[in-house]
């Protein structure tokens, strides 16, 4: 069953702001393995020019499932079946590095849905900014939705 | 921000030096709780194979994670990572044998831009798998 068309423009802005606490940072940090100080140290990342601890390149992926309930994803009228889909591409674009304390809001859109073959592809682009509007990033997710292209439908058909 | 590499130092073709991550259960375990993604495919061997697995597979932004890494060891302020972007093209199979799966990553230099940015090919192996079919970060250096 391919996805429904109908959704690519639309926008799902999360109910509430995320705050980036200095002890999440540091327990992605941990997770990820990565010992930079900049991560950890307030002074380390000030030695760097940042005003405090600054967050991985790949953190706001914590708000991608923050928010996963209020994405268009879960949305039934979409048709995206979960047990079918596989990450297809992630990119960031960092206006300037996340660090703690930042209130970030997210908007999410559904930019694209296209064919692959005999997959769909889902594009979203999400806008992260700080409650007072200063741009953060901008984080596009590609998800591969596998055999529901309608050409994979007509050759089981 | 303050990178430690020169982009009048760099050229197209520098190297990024290569690194060699072991990835075992509890990395995954740990990614699932810091990430927020519990999909069951990345901690529970019964579900993943019954969906047509080979086994335990590492989270794609857990790999994305480690990848950046190479980047950001080599240019020490990750506040240069300015953009960062990979293709996923081939699961990091995780198995629960004491040894788990070994992620080799490595870069190299492969356009400079302007305003002292260049742009760092990525890429990623786990054995005979390429894990990236793309994957480029654009570094701001000093």
């Amino acid at each position: 069953m391919p996805l429904n068309r109908d959704f690519i423009g639309r926008s799902y802005p999360a109910s509430a702001p995320y705050e980036v606490g200095r002890e999440k940072i540091r327990e992605f940090a941990t997770a990820i393995g990565d010992a930079n100080p900049a991560y950890v140290d307030a002074d380390a990342a000030r030695a760097l020019g940042h005003p405090d601890v600054i967050a991985p390149p790949t953190f706001l992926t914590v708000l991608t499932f923050r928010f996963f309930d209020e994405s268009s994803i879960v949305d039934p009228g979409l048709g995206l079946e979960y047990s079918r889909v596989v990450h297809g591409e992630q990119r960031f674009v960092h206006h300037r590095p996340v660090r703690a304390g930042d209130r970030l809001a997210v908007t999410s859109r559904v930019a694209d849905i296209r064919d692959a073959g005999r997959n769909e592809l889902l594009t979203t682009q999400s806008e992260v900014t700080t409650v007072d509007s200063e741009r953060v990033a901008t984080v596009y997710n590609t998800l591969v939705s596998r055999g529901t292209a309608a050409s994979a439908a007509q050759q089981e058909a | 921000m303050a990178a430690a590499v020169r982009y009048a130092d760099v050229e197209v073709g520098t190297e990024v030096p290569a690194v060699d991550f072991a990835v075992q259960r509890v990395n995954l375990v740990r990614y699932c709780g810091a990430s927020g993604d519990f999909n069951t495919i990345h901690w529970n061997e019964r579900f993943a194979t019954s969906v047509g697995l080979p086994n335990v597979i590492a989270h794609g932004m857990y790999t994305m994670a480690e990848a950046a890494r190479v980047v950001t060891d080599w240019v020490g302020d990750p506040g240069a990572v300015v953009e960062y972007g990979v293709r996923f093209s081939s699961p990091v199979v995780v198995p629960d044998d004491g040894v788990g799966a070994t992620l080799t990553v490595s870069g190299r230099v492969e356009e400079k831009l302007a305003d002292n940015r260049v742009v760092v090919g990525l890429t990623a192996t786990s054995g005979d798998a390429k894990v990236f079919s793309g994957a480029r970060a654009v570094v701001q250096l000093a």
